[in-house]
């Protein structure tokens, strides 16, 4: 039986353009407030990249997309799920890269992988071809049988990546994905997202701190800095705005140039004066 | 959903497997203990009982103590997985909070028992005799309800932590008093009343009593009331721990 709500979506056809909208959400760590009264929509299909200096509040934002943190306060819908009250379903609906280490070291690199499609109900049939190719993108198919220990760090790094290829969610989360990666294994990831994007209409949600890979990529940009979001629109858009020529002069006219710490607590800026602030290489 | 459970229960299986020097390690203590208050007190415990066999009460004491901290470090080991963030893969899975506490508590529970018979093996050695194999298939009840409560409670403690910090705090105020005043290594028989008190609250004196009762012929409450109370405070905790999971944060 078909419920009306789901009727009204079919008919109506805008409930269903955004994949993800979320509306006033707030984190607050104690006193100290992490992510402030955003909103955003993304639409079904689009590229998406979430900008911000570190400690902007991008990870904390993802964390609560994910149903790993819970907001203070907001509204969260994924693929028409509530993320704050069908939590399975919206989670059905996701696949996500984290910003910090989430593999077992004591399995071998396979084993994570075989594990990550049984838990995401990767039909049997497919499985094994699957994997085979996830790993192949990102040159580990050699190495599978390697305990994850004994890997360098970038390779961990692809290997969770590849691990998030095997199923193919409706919205993918990159937290920082090619961070600490070479230029060919960054360009590989890239254009295997981007046809996952293209081909099977996967909307991707991502963060780097490389601003002409967002450039390159993203339909929609938004800037967050200090818990707001302070931008917001396609990259040309944004460089009309601030009358910049690339989206990194936009970036730091908007964000300014100070260098900022993430993870300091409390209160997490630290500025030095008088350098000048460059994008992690 | 077996599957799930399946691939859960299994990466503990395999965390276990390869790491021998855990697995012999967690020998040495039990063994230690057989041998020293096997033979220590044998003597004093054959005068006071009038003639009884030590080994025999102390067997299933021993067996019962290696599940016990086999179990809780399992359920335990949940907090390692949160430190090093494994912990978030399998909470952002679409998969019922359930279903991952359901693999947890028989991945850890399975280890338990594998180290229980281990234990059990080693009593051979040192004299203890089963009577009979339907006594041995009671005693696998025991020990499997044993690994069971002890893991649930593991994970249950461990779904509320943030780090190891407090580890030190529940193994000595909570799992070391369980294990001394259960009855595993001494009567439960003229006792203060606070201990009195504390031992008839320790759920693990049901267990060693109904383990002792399978497999030595004497039990205090009677095998099924031991059974009744293990067997219900196992369901209870693995729900209370159900209900953990789907609040917890990574
Ligand atoms: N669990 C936490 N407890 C306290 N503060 C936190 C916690 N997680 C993040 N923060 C703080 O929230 C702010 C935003 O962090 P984060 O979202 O990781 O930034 P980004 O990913 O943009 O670099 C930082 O100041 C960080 O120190
Ligand atoms: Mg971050």
């Amino acid at each position: 039986m078909i419920q009306p709500l789901l009727i009204e979506k079919i008919v109506s056809g805008s409930a269903m353009q955004n994949i993800l909208s979320v509306q006033s959400l707030t984190k607050k760590f104690d006193d100290f407030t992490a992510v402030n009264d955003i909103s955003f929509n993304v639409e079904a299909g689009s590229i998406f990249a979430f900008l911000g200096p570190n400690g902007a509040g991008k990870s904390t934002t993802i964390k609560m997309l994910t149903t790993v943190l819970r907001p203070t306060s907001g509204e969260i819908s994924i693929n028409g799920f509530n993320a704050l009250k069908e939590q399975d379903r919206a989670r059905a609906s996701f696949g996500i890269v984290f910003q910090d280490h989430s593999l077992d070291d004591e399995l071998t690199a396979y084993e994570n992988i075989v594990y990550h499609a049984v838990i995401y109900k990767v039909p049997k049939k497919e499985r094994s071809e699957r994997i085979r190719k996830a790993l192949e993108i990102v040159g580990l198919w050699d190495r599978r049988e390697d305990y994850v220990k004994k890997y360098s760090g970038g390779m961990k790094r692809r290997l969770e990546i590849a691990r998030a290829l095997v199923h193919y969610p409706k919205i993918l989360f990159l937290d920082e994905p090619t961070v600490g990666l070479d230029p060919q294994t960054r360009n590989a990831i890239w254009n295997h997202i981007r046809s996952l994007n293209k081909e099977r209409g996967m909307t991707i949600f991502l963060t780097t701190h490389y601003m002409e890979e967002a450039e390159a990529i993203a339909d929609q940009i938004a800037i967050i800095d200090h818990g707001k979001i302070i931008e917001s629109g396609t990259v040309e858009e944004i460089k009309n705005r601030t009358e910049t020529e690339s989206l990194e002069e936009a970036f730091l006219k908007l964000t300014g140039r100070d260098i900022r710490d993430d993870n300091v607590p409390g209160n997490k800026m630290r500025t030095i004066r008088g350098m000048r602030r460059r994008t992690r290489r | 959903m077996t599957e799930v459970i399946y691939i859960l229960w299994l990466r503990q299986l395999q965390h276990y497997w390869r790491s021998k020097a855990r697995l012999l390690g967690s020998l040495g203590q039990p063994l230690l203990f057989l041998v020293t208050f096997g033979f220590g007190f044998g003597p004093m415990y054959a005068r006071a009982s009038g003639g009884g066999n030590y080994m025999d009460f102390l067997a299933p004491g021993i067996v019962s103590m290696s599940i016990l901290f086999t179990a809780v470090f399992s359920g335990l080991e949940v907090i390692w997985d949160r430190q090093f963030g494994f912990l978030k893969e399998t909470l952002v899975a679409p998969i019922s909070r359930t279903e991952i506490m359901i693999g947890k508590t028989l991945g850890g529970a399975s280890i338990a028992m594998i180290q229980g018979l281990i234990v059990l093996s080693l009593t051979y050695v040192l004299g203890f005799r089963i009577p009979s194999l339907a006594s041995l298939g009671l005693g696998l009840v025991f020990m499997f309800l044993i690994a069971v409560f002890f893991t649930g409670l593991g994970l249950t403690i461990a779904s509320k932590m943030k780090d190891m910090h407090g580890f030190q705090l529940i193994m000595n105020f909570l799992i070391m008093p369980i294990f001394f005043l259960s009855g595993a290594l001494f009567p439960l028989e003229n006792l203060p009343p606070a201990i009195y008190f504390i031992s008839r609250i320790d759920p693990l004196t049901y267990g060693v009593d109904g383990l002792r009762g399978a497999i030595a012929g004497m039990s205090v409450f009677g095998i099924y009331n031991d059974l009744a109370i293990i067997g219900s405070l196992s369901i209870l905790v693995c729900a209370i721990g159900a209900v953990l999971f789907s609040r917890i944060e990574a």
